[in-house]
């Protein structure tokens, strides 16, 4: 019993399927290797040390006194605490989502075109339309200001020059470009939810808001799970809007976010230092997304 | 009782709710409006002279009206080069990596190999990767095999295939019958027959959608060909409009900026307006199933 073998030998049929098999998915399985993997442990091995580029990586080795000096880096605490504040405009996001796709749901005539409006901000380019908002947000003669002065005869807010303004702002923006991403989700997902289920809680009586809380919003969980997912990894990675609208990260580095410091120190040849930070901050989004997939159950919920 | 109430759930809407309906239609275009205001704020001031806007007061209707911005920005600058160096991008990325991608996508779904589901969720996983870890390994991988001076490093990681497309397809797949399989090897069918004239056909919709994707992706990303193209003669599109803000912002040029910025979102719209359906539909299935 002992000598006979775990697997069964595959037929040669089989293992014919089983090359071919292996073969179609080379490519993309190669390219993992080359661009994400081997990156991956370079990066890490590059956290180690205090390599700036052009002396040698492993002749540098620190140990974890990058790491240490992050934990104590007052500049990376401020940019973290930016990035998370940024992030106040994923829930934003999502209510208004809701609401949105709500209404949309009535099945009004017309109400495609104004899907298409909504829309239009998340497939444009992000630099051209940063580029725009950030003459938006102009003080003097942005748009925002003009009308703000039209309105109340009152100059507005110095947008983008303020440390406290400049986050609203960008809350502001990037709440306007990902907003058309969350009504076209959950439209869809209240689409999923049959009628009959509103149906009979009227029969008992429900109103209004109560079927939304027990029928609506639950059932919509899922988007809501995964807007809350991809919201969250890319917030953290938030850069280009930063970059293009407050090239040096606004006053006294008010807007600046993780990746905006990351790439500082990677433009000033601190390799070591930036790649200790980028190993950080995927560590962190590893936790908060394997966090976030261990609570699903307690109020993702799924039609069936 | 239930059958009743399925009579009484027909279409036909009370007063009560139409005028609702008249009232949330009119919010949802204040909304909408308010959505495309910048963006219609753009175009209009991409004909207005630059003194017009630093008059500070406002205005939608460009007085004089000034076409020769759109020329300017078209042929005195580097914005043609720009277009060229993206599409030196997109053509050999979308066509190689659409094949290896679609492949791939139906290697997983219908072939049975050993460590299938690992090789899959290691590709998976790499979704979840922040661009910020890879970024300085990959510059310097670049950098030594001498590719920083062209656009290589901009085609060469697509060939590869792209995995949120092999994911998409794979899905798409998922609900063709195995038989199909298992006739085409009766009839003696080999792996790659199979894949182009049985699965490649029966995927061709969601395919399109998302090379048309995957187009909009390059052509909108700004990251990567910053980082690892450093030749100013092989920056791609959205670079270029970047150092156009930075050229002009200085002393204010608005309208030429605009006008890039107008010209750097056209083909992303046109494609968006054409394929409206299938893009919104890929999307809502990754949002809903993912």
């Amino acid at each position: 019993m002992k000598n006979k073998p775990t697997k069964k030998k595959m037929s040669k049929a089989a293992f014919r399927e089983h090359c071919y098999g292996l073969a179609f998915v080379a490519p993309p399985f190669i390219g993992f290797l080359v661009f994400m993997a081997f990156p991956i442990l370079f990066a890490f091995t590059a956290s180690l040390t205090s390599w700036n580029g052009m002396n040698n990586m492993l002749d540098h080795f620190v140990g974890l006194k990058n790491y240490v000096k992050l934990l104590g880096d007052e500049k990376f605490w401020r940019v973290l605490q930016h990035t998370i504040i940024y992030m106040i405009g994923i829930p934003i996001g999502m209510i208004l989502g809701i609401i949105i796709a709500m209404g949309m749901n009535r099945k009004i005539k017309g109400v495609k075109i104004l899907r298409t409006m909504y829309y239009i901000p998340v497939i444009s380019s992000l630099v051209a339309v940063a580029i725009l908002w950030s003459w938006v947000f102009n003080y003097d003669f942005g748009l925002l200001n003009i009308i703000i002065k039209a309105l109340t005869g009152q100059h507005g807010p110095n947008w983008l020059g303020n440390e406290f303004w400049v986050k609203i702002s960008m809350i502001l923006f990037m709440t306007w470009k990902g907003l058309g991403t969350a009504i076209i989700l959950y439209l869809s997902g209240l689409q999923g939810i049959p009628r009959d289920y509103y149906e009979a809680a009227r029969i008992d009586g429900a109103s209004g808001w109560n079927l939304f809380k027990s029928i609506t919003w639950p059932l919509v969980s899922p988007v809501t799970f995964y807007l809350l997912i991809t919201g969250l990894i890319g917030g953290f990675q938030v850069f280009v809007e930063v970059l293009v609208m407050l090239p040096t990260g606004g006053i006294n580095y008010s807007a600046a976010t993780v990746v905006f410091y990351l790439y500082d120190n990677f433009a000033a040849n601190r390799y070591g230092y930036a790649s200790a930070m980028a190993f950080l901050l995927a560590i962190i989004i590893f936790i908060i997304t394997a966090i976030n997939f261990k609570g699903q159950d307690k109020w993702v919920k799924t039609i069936d | 009782m239930a059958k009743d109430k399925d009579l009484a759930t027909s279409p036909v809407k009370t007063k009560k709710e139409k005028r609702i309906d008249i009232i949330v239609f009119v919010l949802l275009s204040i909304g909408a409006v308010a959505m495309v205001f910048p963006l219609v704020y753009m175009v209009c001031a991409s004909f207005m002279t630059k003194g017009q806007i630093l008059s500070g007061e406002f205005s939608l209707i460009p007085n004089p009206v000034k076409m020769g911005t759109y020329a300017d920005v078209i042929f005195k600058s580097n914005f043609l080069r720009g277009v060229r160096n993206t599409m030196i991008v997109e053509v050999p990325v979308l066509v190689i990596g659409g094949f290896t991608s679609s492949l791939a996508a139906f290697s997983f779904s219908k072939l049975r190999f050993k460590g299938k589901d690992k090789i899959f969720l290691g590709l998976l996983s790499t979704m979840m990767i922040p661009f910020a870890v890879i970024m300085i390994p990959q510059y310097v991988m670049f950098t030594r095999w001498g590719m920083t001076d062209g656009l290589l490093p901009l085609i060469l990681p697509g060939l590869f295939g792209n995995v949120g497309m092999i994911f998409f397809l794979r899905q798409n797949l998922s609900s063709i019958p195995y038989e199909f399989v298992e006739a085409a090897k009766i009839d003696g069918c080999g792996y790659f027959k199979m894949y182009y004239s049985i699965f490649f056909p029966l995927m061709k919709g969601a395919v399109m959608t998302q090379i048309i994707l995957w187009f909009m992706g390059i052509w909108n990303d700004y990251l990567a060909p910053t980082i690892f193209v450093s030749n100013d003669k092989w920056h791609t599109m959205q670079v270029v409009i970047r150092q156009f803000n930075s050229q002009y912002a200085v002393n204010s040029n608005y309208p030429l900026i605009m006008t890039a910025s107008v010209l750097a979102l056209i083909p992303t719209l046109l494609l968006f307006f054409f394929f409206q359906r299938y893009i919104i539909e890929s999307m809502a299935i990754s949002g809903v199933k993912g």
